[in-house]
């Protein structure tokens, strides 16, 4: 099996699962498609051992070849990593969900195919090297994730929560798209591996800032960091094993990913340094306090993963900064990313089995409103350990895995203090601050997630369900997280040698050739000197006031002005898009042909203005001008007077007539500038429109009160002063164009060889017939048609066929 | 009320031949003095629309008995047909050509292929003018 056909293996089996489930209906389809995760774990784990020894395999298929575009799947130890947890856990919630949906109420068709499209797009997003096919399958998580949030799509939140989650992160992936093309621009490749090896150079570029913010936003908007973190908790309408899948363990560290990956090349910027840390720390301590807030079991745990994401992207950063130090700085940096990749597979491991716990809780007793519940833990005793360990890790306390890496973190902020640049001196002290003050809401907010779940008084009486142990498929999947937690905690190297250092090796090139070089051991116990045991027994200690007293201080959570809120935000700024638009819309669409014209003579008065004025184009020039004649004054006062009588005549009839007279006046004008064909032709064109315009006038009904005023002129300034700006404009244009004649005229061939060659005399016969004739031609077809439409207008009259009824209005 | 249109009608009779055979004769004239078809074909429906004028449109349908829309389609296919020609000579379209000929009574004569073309200009705005003037005075 090829690389590039196991990214695709899920979208493949896709295809046929919507038969299997109207086929085979007495088998829950779900048992089907567990095999393809479970296969592709296999195939995956096969890759570890030689990627432990610092291999890389990579597999190429050509795309769009003359565009350069190209599917690349690219396997070293991060993409390895994060493969696994996709296909490993996907496998797990495969299983939990065959036990939580019900195979004759639901469709599972749906689900499995949205859920194996996302898994597709995943693997790809975590072993494209190329960005364009990065973004493809980026994309199409995106898609897959809103189906799936909107799985439930009879219910109005789901809706609400799948369309935010589109939203933002739909944005994020355009803005990303945008730090690619750039990316793409700057460096003429798009292969990820051969960006970082040029990066020294690429960093001196003057779009790589703006690639860095732009790829930023979009691994911020799928990480849910502040603050874009608004649709996670949005996004808890999917059904559980989404939840757990896509917001806990896979999706929403797509974001991580991308970070993790493109550390080599833009970690040599400060700004990305302080901007991924600073976000990273400020999510993390922004989702911890709001998380005590929630009442809802899975929002509480939407933003805890927000605060445990903000923990890790603020690790990755602060593992970016070994970018910048050398020797045993270098390492203790270092560090600090490996610290990212292990809190992020332990997050994966938790939060994974608490999603499901949710889950659980939900199914089994019909709510998930924390206020409800209580004393479960006699009922449902398996569900109460696995929910104890998950929470406890995810608190960081000792002999679960959660401990190890909190740890690593609480050190790695302090290793800020061995960063000196700029004036961080004395503001590296806020960074363990902040994290310290999360780690204590983290705390508060694990023991109220499972003790207020798990203990106190039973309150039958608000469930809608009678709460018991859930079945034992639902349990597997949680139990074998939870199982993992407690085994990282005791054998932490093992792990770490298989699955963290090969990652780490990838995310820190310049520090580590292969993954063994990477000396690195966790150990659970540092030592009295180590400043984290401290910081530790800290939170463990202010957490525990805290949890005690909590009925007491989270009133003050009411006393924050709703209007501070960042939903408010979004759903204000949705609101103002859409209203906004609305009235901007409604404001110059009035549907009177009047103001688009006035538009369209302001525009054009503008454009011509502003291009005079810019390239200085007025010229004037009397040399070429002929003599006056007597003639011509006459005829144009003539001409100015019938012109003026139609603006200000009262009358219809008077205007019909004045323009008449304008138009022999022009045939009297073709007389004086030897034009004899224009001449006849104006002649009788114009007794023609004269004749059509009476007729109209004859017939003209009175469409409204203003009709009967003959003709209403009234004054209005602005369309004088525009009528006045087109004149003028057009006589600059014409003085101008007329005093500069760059070429000569052709009309010297004409008269040359209109015997000659065409065999005529009068010049404009032979230009209309033979020199250019291809205009004559459509000109005869323009008439035609113009006849056909007359024809077509007064003999066709589908409304007003008899009776009332009204049959189609054209 | 019935109205005597007699020396209108009368006149008409005599003016629209007049009319008519200036109309042929800028046509013919137009490819060395000023007219063609274009203004041919104006003159002539001005002579049919003073036919008009003096009898009735009912009248003139009866004495020329012809459908101005079938007038305007040979009209666009033989000008059509005539810069197409040009084509079956290996020549680029549009291509005219032209020679001279002995013609009884005429004498030497010019045969220009795009007298045909402005024959079917010719023919197009005639159809086209009688048309819309008897689309719209035909219409209440």
């Amino acid at each position: 099996m090829s690389l590039i056909f196991a990214i695709f293996l899920p979208i493949i089996i896709a295809l046929v699962i919507p038969f299997l489930f109207k086929k085979v209906s007495n088998i829950h389809t779900g048992w089907f498609v567990l095999l393809v995760p479970l296969a592709l774990v296999f195939f995956y784990g096969a890759y570890i051992p030689s990627v432990m020894d610092g291999n890389t395999y990579i597999e190429e298929f050509s795309w769009i070849p003359s565009l350069d575009i190209s599917l690349v799947s690219y396997i070293d130890g991060l993409s390895l990593l994060f493969s696994l947890l996709i296909t490993g856990i996907g496998a797990l919630v495969v299983l939990y969900s065959i036990f939580y949906l019900d195979k004759e109420k639901e469709k599972l068709g749906n689900f499995y195919v949205y859920l194996l499209l996302f898994m597709s797009a995943m693997l790809g997003v975590v072993q494209s090297d190329h960005l364009i096919s990065l973004y493809f399958f980026w994309e199409l998580t995106s898609i897959s994730s809103f189906l799936l949030i909107g799985y439930w799509y009879t219910k109005d939140r789901s809706r609400f929560g799948a369309l935010k989650s589109m939203m933002i992160t739909v944005f994020g992936g355009l803005m990303m798209l945008g730090g690619f093309v750039l990316l793409g621009i700057m460096g003429k490749t798009f292969s990820i591996r051969e960006l970082i090896d040029q990066a020294p150079i690429l960093a001196g570029h003057e779009f790589f800032v703006w690639a860095l913010v732009l790829v930023l936003i979009g691994a911020f908007t799928k990480s849910a960091q502040f603050p874009f973190y608004i649709w996670l908790p949005d996004a808890m309408e999917a059904p559980t094993p989404v939840s757990a899948y896509l917001h806990s363990a896979t999706m929403v560290k797509a974001g991580l990913y991308l970070v993790a990956r493109f550390t080599p090349l833009f970690a040599l910027s400060e700004v990305w340094v302080w901007l991924v840390t600073g976000v990273g720390l400020l999510t993390l301590f922004w989702g911890s306090v709001f998380a005590v807030k929630q009442t809802d079991l899975k929002a509480i745990l939407a933003f805890s993963t927000v605060s445990q994401l903000g923990l890790i992207m603020s690790l990755l950063g602060i593992g970016s900064i070994s970018y910048h130090v050398t020797g045993n700085l270098m390492t203790t940096f270092t560090i600090a990313t490996f610290a990212a990749i292990f809190h992020l597979m332990n997050h994966a491991t938790f939060k994974g089995s608490l999603f499901m716990i949710a889950g659980i809780v939900d199914h089994e007793t019909g709510t998930r409103d924390i206020r409800k519940l209580g004393g479960l833990m006699s009922l449902m005793p398996i569900s109460f350990t696995i929910a104890m360990i998950g929470s406890f890790s995810m608190a960081g306390i000792p002999l679960f895995n959660g401990f190890l890496s909190k740890e690593m973190f609480l050190d790695a902020t302090l290793s800020l203090q061995h960063f000196n640049v700029h004036s961080l001196e004395s503001w590296w002290i806020l960074f363990p601050i902040v994290a310290w003050i999360a780690s204590v809401f983290t705390f508060v907010y694990s023991l109220y997630f499972v003790f207020h779940t798990f203990l106190g008084k039973h309150k039958p009486e608000l469930l809608p369900k009678k709460a018991h142990e859930a079945p034992w498929g639902m349990l597997v999947s949680p139990s074998i997280l939870a199982t993992l937690v407690v085994v990282i905690f005791f054998v932490p190297n093992y792990f770490s040698t298989m699955f963290i250092k090969p990652a780490v090796a990838a995310i820190q090139p310049l520090a580590y050739q292969v993954p063994a070089d990477i000396g690195f051991k966790i150990k659970a116990w540092h030592g009295f000197d180590s400043p984290a045991l401290y910081m530790t027994l800290g939170v463990f200690l202010i957490g525990f006031i805290l949890y005690k007293t909590i009925e007491k201080w989270t009133p003050v959570y009411e006393r924050i002005p709703a209007k501070m809120s960042l939903n408010r935000f979004y759903d204000g700024l949705m609101n103002l898009s859409d209203k906004g638009a609305n009235r901007l819309s409604s404001s110059y669409m009035t549907g009177s042909i009047r103001s688009y014209l006035l538009y369209m003579f302001a525009a054009l008065i503008i454009l011509l203005a502003l291009t005079m004025w810019i390239k200085d184009a007025f010229v004037m020039d009397l040399t070429y001008l002929a003599p006056i004649k007597f003639f011509e004054v006459l005829i144009s006062i003539v001409l100015i007077i019938s012109t003026l009588t139609i603006l200000i005549t009262k009358s219809r009839v008077t205007a019909i007539i004045a323009l008449g007279a304008v138009g022999y006046t022009v045939a009297l004008f073709y007389i004086i500038f030897k034009a004899p064909d224009l001449a006849l032709t104006q002649l009788v064109i114009e007794t023609v429109s004269v004749a059509l315009f009476l007729g109209a006038f004859y017939h003209l009904p009175k469409m409204n009160k203003y009709e009967n005023r003959k003709l209403d002129h009234r004054f209005r300034l602005n369309n004088f002063l525009i009528a006045l700006g087109v004149g003028i404009m057009v006589t600059l244009i014409a003085i101008a164009s007329h005093s500069q004649k760059l070429v000569k005229s052709i009309s010297e061939y004409y008269k040359e060889t209109v015997y000659s060659e065409a065999g005529g005399g009068n010049i404009v016969n032979v230009i209309l017939v033979d020199y250019r004739g291809f205009d004559t031609l459509f000109e005869i077809s323009v008439l035609t048609i113009a006849s056909l439409g007359i024809i077509g207008m007064i003999t066709v009259r589908l409304s007003k066929k008899k009776g009332d009824r009204k049959v189609e209005d054209k | 009320m019935k109205t005597n249109d007699l020396i209108i009608q009368t006149t008409t009779k005599v003016v629209f031949f007049i009319i008519f055979l200036f109309s042929i004769h800028i046509f013919f004239a137009g490819h060395y003095t000023p007219g063609g078809g274009f203004v041919g074909g104006l003159v002539m429906s001005s002579a049919i629309v003073l036919l008009m004028l003096a009898f009735d449109l009912k009248t003139v349908q009866d004495m020329l008995p012809v459908n101005y829309t079938v007038i305007t389609a040979i009209g666009l296919i033989i000008s059509l047909l005539t810069a197409a020609g040009s084509i079956f000579f290996n020549v680029p379209f549009f291509t005219h050509v032209y020679d001279y000929f002995n013609l009884p009574l005429l004498g030497e004569t010019s045969i220009h292929t795009a007298m045909f073309f402005d024959t079917g200009v010719y023919l197009v705005v005639v159809g086209v003018t009688m048309n819309i003037i008897q689309m719209i005075g035909g219409d209440e």
